[in-house]
């Protein structure tokens, strides 16, 4: 091991949990991917422990990888079809409840993951943390406020809009949807139109809920393409991105 | 002895102390707080979804809409974060810009802070004097993007366009006229850079004026003096940036330890609190504006001396001028595909922070190498400020939360997203 590699962040972190974390770094970012058995005592470690004292969390996010990569405009072979292949397809916004896409079962990779932003103001150095929810119908992630409190809030709103349940939680109630709400409304198979809509009713005199009235539509079909430029930056961005 | 119960208050949500739609479910003793809950969510719009349905550069126009009293420092997390995973650099004059317009924004921000943070805490004058400046640089805003507030200045790969050389004036109207709109006129004969100057110097002297009103006030330090004292241990542990944790003696801002843009050729200093208070707060916050107007200048003297462009010429990311779309079927083909598809983002994740004037404002960005961001979540520093309040509050009187609102400096925009 060289001498860099010893006070690197994530040699530290090779060095001290091993296994336990599958350390990257990509573009000065370093990202450690762990098991949720193993997220409370690494966190405590990593708050507590001198080579870490990552004293604050800074932020703690949901994120549903299903439909990860998948495009409704097709680049690499010609289509005979015309724009209508373009407004097609299954990406956000273009169903409705009825009509959201399901997973296919056994051979999808794992939905749900809580991705945290860690900060170390001792050392001024940055540290994310990815840990999988290893059951899609009900994810599961132990939950950090005994370690760091700040983190309540942010467990609150990744249970709201992705359903990932914070074992251990105190207080796990929906913070950012409408009182009442039902769904998780950032799952990517929940439609970005919604399911209700919400009008003053001037007959019955009240606030009523009804079904949306609007209809999905996407302007701007998804692709993903490999453009010869953005390949140039990247090399580019190998050799001299970021030298300070 | 009469037995005398804690009870249930509402705060909210539509309260001219609540800073926009906080909603407070207030247990009391008397009129001391035993337990609040704050509901949030009340201006939630779903920013962070509806940009996962959009090309990367349609949703810089919802970041101005989060914390909408510091609209570019939003805007320059976001487009750090693309210009990171595409691995582009704004031009040099670009990042002057940057730097200088996230100043006039946080010198924005503070202005509206120390203004509605004396209205509630009772002191009516100040807000009148804030608004004075705060109209100036409303026009700096408008003359450089043509809108006041939401400005999508800021562009992946550099900002919209270059300074304006003009600035636009005030027309007589039965409200200006005579020796007082020759007055207000006689700062924009020049360009917006002889504008700025001018602004700058100025300046000064009326954080000057503020401080005249509140400083050695005995009302304001009977309001904030001692109240809300937040521990620099407590500040780590909730998560707290900025303000919030410069203002408990921790010395630490994005501008100093991780610079971006052009903050490390900056010269400012980093003013810091000890005892944790509002007061402290409040002061930290004074000279945060007095250290943005320094480093307005030193950009508006630069960016004197050094023209040149202000985006990349890379027409994948940035659209063609409309004198080459005219000629060049090349540039045509790219001003089309841009503005109907967008770029491609390689696949890749980032976390790209700015000092924000609240604090730190994180934009977490994930991309599957597609044309709309897979997961964008914004990191928006009132909302982990707030989430403290049932701590901080707790053996406060109900006037404190008040207080306490205040110096969180909230804006529901960006804590509800």
């Amino acid at each position: 091991m060289t001498d860099t590699q010893k006070t690197s962040l994530a040699g530290q972190l090779a060095a001290r949990f091993g296994d336990t974390l599958a350390v990257t770094t990509v573009r000065n970012e370093t990202v450690a991917e762990l098991a949720a058995a193993d997220l409370f005592a690494v966190a405590t470690a990593l708050r507590d422990e001198p080579a870490f004292r990552f004293s604050e969390l800074i932020d703690l996010c949901g994120i549903d990888y299903l439909g990860y990569g998948q495009v409704e405009w097709d680049t690499e072979t010609v289509s005979g079809t015309g724009f209508s292949r373009g407004v097609e397809g299954q990406a956000q916004g273009r169903f409705d409840w009825a009509g959201r896409p399901r997973g296919n079962g056994e051979n999808q990779p794992r939905r749900f993951a809580a991705v945290i932003q860690l900060l170390s103001i001792e050392h001024n150095r940055r540290l994310r943390l990815r840990v999988f929810c290893e059951d899609d119908s009900l994810p599961v992630v132990p939950s950090l406020t005994s370690v760091w409190p700040g983190v309540n809030w942010f467990e609150r709103e990744a249970f709201d809009l992705y359903g990932i349940i914070f074992d251990g939680h105190p207080d796990l109630r929906r913070i950012l949807t409408d009182y009442g709400f039902v769904g998780h409304p950032f799952r990517k198979d929940f439609p970005l139109i919604g399911n209700v809509e919400v009008r003053y009713d001037p007959e019955q005199q009240r606030v009523i809920y009804e079904p949306v009235s609007i209809e999905p539509r996407v302007l701007v079909p998804r692709t993903i393409r490999d453009d010869a430029d953005l390949m140039q930056a990247r090399a580019e961005a190998a050799d001299h991105w970021r030298e300070n | 002895m009469q037995e005398i119960r804690n009870y249930t208050m509402n705060f909210g949500p539509q309260h001219p102390a609540a800073h926009g739609v906080l909603r407070l479910i207030m247990e009391m003793d008397g009129e001391t707080i035993v337990r609040t809950d704050p509901h949030v969510g009340l201006l939630h719009r779903g920013t962070e979804k509806l940009a996962e349905s959009k090309p990367f550069n349609q949703s810089i126009g919802y970041m101005d809409r989060l914390d909408y009293v510091s609209m570019m420092c939003n805007e320059h997390a976001y487009v750090r974060a693309i210009e990171t995973l595409l691995g582009i650099e704004a031009p040099e004059r670009a990042q002057y810009i940057r730097t200088m317009f996230d100043e006039i924004t946080r010198i924005l921000n503070h202005l509206m802070w120390i203004g509605s943070n004396a209205l509630d805490l009772g002191a009516m004058a100040v807000i009148l004097y804030a608004f004075r400046e705060r109209e100036e640089l409303m026009d700096v805003y408008e003359a450089v993007s043509g809108a006041r507030m939401h400005a999508t200045y800021y562009r992946p790969g550099g900002v919209y366009r270059d300074l304006p050389e003009q600035m636009s004036k005030y027309r007589e109207s039965p409200w200006h006229k005579g020796a007082d709109l020759k007055r207000i006129n006689s700062w924009r004969e020049g360009s917006m850079l002889d504008f700025l100057d001018a602004f700058t110097a100025d300046f000064p002297s009326k954080v000057d004026e503020y401080e005249e009103l509140l400083t050695t006030n005995r009302i304001w330090k009977q309001r904030t003096v001692g109240i809300g004292v937040v521990s620099p241990e407590l500040a780590q542990q909730w998560g707290m940036t900025g303000a919030m944790l410069r203002g408990s003696g921790v010395e630490w801002d994005l501008r100093k330890k991780q610079p971006y843009a052009k903050y490390a050729e900056m010269d400012f200093d980093i003013p810091v609190g000890v005892n944790g208070d509002c007061y402290d707060r409040y002061l930290v916050r004074v000279e945060e504006m007095r250290q943005s107007n320094r480093i307005i200048r030193q950009c508006v003297e630069w960016l004197r001396a050094n023209p040149g462009p202000v985006m990349v010429k890379n027409f994948k990311v940035a659209p063609p001028s409309r004198v080459e779309m005219k000629q060049d079927m090349e540039a045509l083909i790219h001003h089309f595909k841009l503005f109907t598809e967008g770029y491609c983002v390689p696949a890749g994740e980032t976390y790209c922070a700015v000092e924000a004037p609240k604090g730190e404002f994180g934009c977490y960005l994930v991309s599957d190498g597609a044309n709309k961001p897979f997961r964008v979540h914004l990191r928006a520093p009132g909302f982990a400020h707030l989430s403290s309040m049932d701590t901080i509050v707790r053996g406060h009187m109900l006037a404190d939360v008040v207080a306490m609102i205040g110096t969180y400096d909230l804006v529901f925009g960006e804590v509800d997203r």
